[in-house]
């Protein structure tokens, strides 16, 4: 099938600036300065591009929320700092297409009419931080960024900034405080970043994979790109697949692809030809599927029907003779460690799932345990600022609402009945 | 003006109003930690949470704006299980330790859980999370990271009101906690409404730490005595012993803040007080009664007066005594005495620091009020104090216990030189060291008056609590004394002064107790 962003992602040059052009990199440059800016923006509309960091929020909608008035400078910021657990595809479009980033930053800065951008990179992302350095100084010196690019009279400066190993920097609120130099935390809405943003700069935050996919929309059209996909969920999908595969790794697939055809077709099915017990289909904090829910579709609207989500596209698949208790109390770990602490049922909620999940896993799990996490999973969902208390709350619902006995035989049995020793 | 009904009822207020401000004016009280009326919205303790039509989810009364139409709901169960949710869970690694944390009494922790909790605890109490108890970050505040509930007020009054940011929050999750950078302590004037902004007991106040406990405290409105800004205040007292000054709310002076060493003045009240009148014989002090000890004084100051004429006479009036003091005292001056020698100063000794927030280079609350009341100081003040130091004085009446920046040894250099020295003061100090006869005053927790601040705004303070020991209303003393001196006053307390004195001084013309009220009024001109 037409892929958007791995068509070349073979060729380990790529990543060269030559090689990039030789495969017509920058022509999608050319062909929008010679488009209005709103013209662009009528095609990411048409497009169906739905953003790639987990909400879904429809990419050409989120750029209108820009104030009309053109008074104040804007900017653009890139979400590169990927650190939902099972998610690892944007890192692959850094490490292998850095230039389809910047070509996408420089046509959606010159769509919002952005001056500048930031790049803000996830901090354990050293090489890929490296990588995108080195092509943006191929950039500047090729004239593609910098002041009067291509001899458009547009000018914008790109810089990377590299985050501190904070998950809920990925938050664009968090994101835009980190890069302010404050606390990565998130920002109380309203004022939502399109009004003030990074620096008080009306600020549009996309994610990578959404940014990347701008040069083939402006190349082919929106409606070519809106084809790949479904419905509402346009172009193809970069999917991270993890866990027990026979080919783990990143698949670009049609957004509308079935959830089953990726794990046992495109992946290569269970390894060492095991059961499947459970899928996690968008990354961690996606409520978790059982093996005979995933005949799906993997579009946001199909997923949202059975109650999970296509999130940032990190199919986690676990197969069976795996607790499910211990994969909770993994998870449940990494959100108490997240959580940045500032609003309360987030902050409490989260340590205290943490130590509910540990103790059932450890055979000290009290008869009432699981309606309590049940409790507290209601005390947290919705009540927050941001959610990250939702992410921490909605594999615990999900994996007690579908693997329920698992966590009572660990009450009863007074142990794990998988042998799992802490 | 937007209109919206919470729980059935219907209010209109002004264009920006949050539901929490809204709720507030139909008397619906809205649970909040964060939220502090005088410093921005942080959003963050989630227990102000609203049912608002048409929105899914639960809103944050502090941050959401009210809408025309919109319907708020506070009553609900939904909103009712949200707040005692969140008040669970700010309580789970909370200490148990009222019995012996100063909030207890006036904690938000303990009102809102009597209101809104109840629950048993679910939490594992081995399984709390243990934080630094009793930390010195400086300034008059003692942290204790376990009892915080992370509301960031402290961290917001530092970032905008004193503009110094010493405390920050440091790790994440339930592992949070505020603190300061090492060997970056408190660093500013104002550490003491830390204390007052937290709403549990993590910011207590080094000062009050342990004194009391405040369900026996008793409050009476007064006026801070540390600087001539006037700040309003709540005197905390047990008995006739001050525990605390905290501030009043006042937006045209102090909005609901006041500064270190104002909130150190109530000290002065408590401690070495002149409780009993005396005579100084030979150097020896002698317990004087009352009665016997004002027609001596009112005596001796006449007699100075005739022998020597009125100029041998002088009066030395304090910018610490009120209005109402200042102006009976400048009327037995130049009325009674008929003498001209009347003057104060507003300087004492130390750095007469100021700043651009509250604190006021005059250390005296009521300097205004005596220039205004036709007390000269400045050089007045100084030729005067030449006129002492060269003999030309027979007899001195002093209000104050110090002599403005005199020293202890030039204090009593200077009132060796007056043959007769009566002194109406609060405190041991330079000036009961060498006077002839003391006469002891009530203090400004004791008595009640007015001040005038220096930007002229008239604010009374109250009457807390009858004076220690023997001491007297000053004005008492000066309606005693000018009777002596053939006055024929018939003044019975403050109120009937200040009246008189709204007559007669044009200043405070049709001022009255009543116009004053809570907040105070300003001069005319």
């Amino acid at each position: 099938m037409e892929t958007v962003l791995t068509t070349h992602f073979a060729n380990e040059r790529y990543r060269r600036l030559e090689t990039y052009r030789q495969y017509g990199g920058y022509e999608a440059l050319k062909k929008a300065f010679a488009m209005d800016p709103g013209q662009i923006i009528d095609e990411v509309k048409k497009a169906n591009l739905r953003g790639r960091g987990g909400a879904g929020f429809p990419a050409g909608v989120k750029w209108g929320f820009l104030p009309k008035d053109l008074s104040r400078p804007r900017a653009l910021v890139v979400n590169a700092d990927e650190g939902e657990p099972g998610t690892f595809k944007d890192r692959l479009i850094m490490t292998r297409g850095p230039h389809l980033l910047i070509e996408g930053i420089v046509i959606s800065s010159f769509a919002l009419r952005a001056y500048a951008c930031w790049i803000y990179i996830r901090g354990e992302f050293v090489r890929e931080a490296r990588i995108m350095d080195e092509a943006i100084a191929e950039a500047y010196a090729a004239g593609l960024l910098g002041k009067n690019i291509l001899g458009s009279g547009f000018d914008l400066d790109v810089t990377v900034h590299r985050g501190a190993g904070a998950y809920i920097c990925g938050e664009e609120t968090s994101l835009i405080n980190s890069l302010e130099g404050k606390r990565g935390w998130p920002r109380l809405k309203p004022p939502f970043p399109a009004s003030v943003g990074a620096f008080g700069l009306p600020t549009i935050v996309n994610n990578v994979e959404t940014i990347a996919d701008i040069p083939w929309i402006v190349t082919h059209g929106g409606e070519t790109f809106a084809a790949l996909g479904v419905e509402k969920n346009g172009g193809t999908r970069l999917i991270g697949v993890s866990g027990a595969v026979n080919r783990p790794g990143v698949y670009e697939l049609s957004a509308g692809v079935n959830l089953k055809e990726i794990i046992y077709h495109h992946a290569g099915g269970i390894k060492d030809g095991k059961a499947l017990k459970a899928v996690i289909p968008g990354g961690s904090s996606t409520p978790v599927l059982r093996p005979d829910e995933i005949n799906v579709a993997y579009d946001i609207e199909s997923m949202g029907k059975i109650g999970t989500m296509a999130g940032s596209g990190g199919v986690i698949v676990i197969p069976e003779g795996t607790c499910m208790v211990r994969a909770l109390s993994v998870l449940m770990n990494f959100y108490a460690h997240e959580s940045c602490g500032q609003c309360t049922p987030c902050r409490e909620g989260t340590g205290w799932l943490k130590r509910i999940v540990g103790r059932i896993e450890a055979g000290k799990g009290r008869k009432g345990d699981v309606e309590l996490i049940l409790d507290l999973c209601d005390n947290m969902m919705g009540r927050t600022i941001c959610p990250l208390s939702e992410a921490a709350v909605m594999p615990a619902q999900s994996f007690i609402w579908k693997f329920r006995e698992e966590f009572d035989r660990h009450i009863g049995e007074q142990k794990c009945p998988y042998g799992n020793r802490f | 003006m937007p209109t919206l009904t919470i729980n059935g009822m219907a209010v209109d207020v002004p264009q920006g109003t949050s539901i929490l401000n809204a709720a507030k004016d139909v008397g619906v009280e809205i649970p909040h930690y964060c939220y502090h009326p005088k410093l921005s919205v942080a959003g963050n303790c989630r227990m102000c949470l609203v049912e608002v039509e048409k929105f899914p989810k639960l809103q944050t009364a502090c941050s959401t704006v009210v809408n025309d139409g919109m319907v708020v709901r506070t009553d609900t169960e939904k909103v009712r299980k949200a707040v005692t949710g969140v008040l669970e869970l700010m309580l789970i690694h909370h200490p148990i330790d009222c019995p012996i944390c100063d909030q207890a009494g006036e904690c938000g922790l303990q009102n809102y859980y009597m209101k809104f909790g109840l629950h048993k605890s679910r939490y594992d109490l081995e399984e709390k999370v243990h934080k630094k108890k009793v930390q010195d970050i400086g300034g008059q505040i003692v942290l204790d990271a376990e009892r915080c509930i992370l509301c960031s007020r402290c961290v917001r009054f530092l970032d905008e009101v004193t503009g110094t940011r010493e405390l920050h929050f440091f790790h994440r999750g339930d592992h949070s906690e505020i603190s300061i950078f090492p060997g970056r302590p408190l660093d500013n004037n104002y550490t003491g409404n830390l204390a007052d902004i937290c709403p549990v007991g993590a910011l207590t106040s080094k000062d009050f730490r342990f004194k009391c406990r405040v369900w026996f405290l008793k409050a009476f409105d007064s006026i801070c005595t540390g600087c001539s800004k006037g700040c309003n205040v709540d005197a905390h007292h047990k008995g006739d012993i001050l525990y605390r000054l905290k501030p009043r709310w006042n937006d045209a002076v102090n909005q609901a803040w006041m500064c270190d060493s104002g909130r150190l003045t109530y000290k002065a009240m408590n401690e070495a007080r002149l409780l009993t009148p005396f005579v100084r014989e030979e150097g020896a002090r002698k317990v004087a009664a009352w009665g016997s000890l004002l027609p001596d004084v009112a005596f001796r100051l006449k007699a100075a007066a005739d022998k020597g004429g009125p100029d041998r006479v002088a009066v030395i009036a304090s910018p610490q005594s009120s209005n109402e003091e200042l102006y009976l005292l400048r009327r037995l001056a130049t009325e009674l005495l008929g003498t001209r020698n009347l003057a104060f100063t507003h300087r004492v000794a130390g750095d007469g620091f100021a700043d651009d927030f509250l604190i006021q280079a005059d250390k005296n609350p009521n300097s205004r009020g005596a220039r205004l009341l036709g007390i000269p100081d400045g050089a007045v003040f100084d030729v005067l104090v030449s006129k002492i130091a060269a003999g030309g004085i027979d007899a001195l009446l002093v209000f104050g216990n110090v002599l403005g920046p005199l020293s202890e040894e030039e204090t009593a250099a200077l009132l060796a030189k007056v043959p007769f020295v009566a002194q109406v003061g609060t405190n041991e100090g330079p000036v009961s060291k060498a006077a002839t006869a003391v006469l002891p005053s009530a203090s400004v927790a004791e008595r009640g008056g007015t001040f005038t601040s220096h930007a002229g705004r008239v604010q009374r303070f109250r009457f807390g609590f009858p004076a220690r020991g023997k001491a007297k209303n000053p004005v008492e003393i000066l309606v005693a004394l000018g009777n002596r001196l053939g006055a024929g006053w018939t003044f019975a307390g403050e109120a009937s002064v200040f009246h008189a004195m709204a007559e007669s001084e044009a200043p405070f013309a049709g001022m009255s107790y009543d116009s004053l009220g809570m907040f105070g009024q300003e001069i005319k001109g």
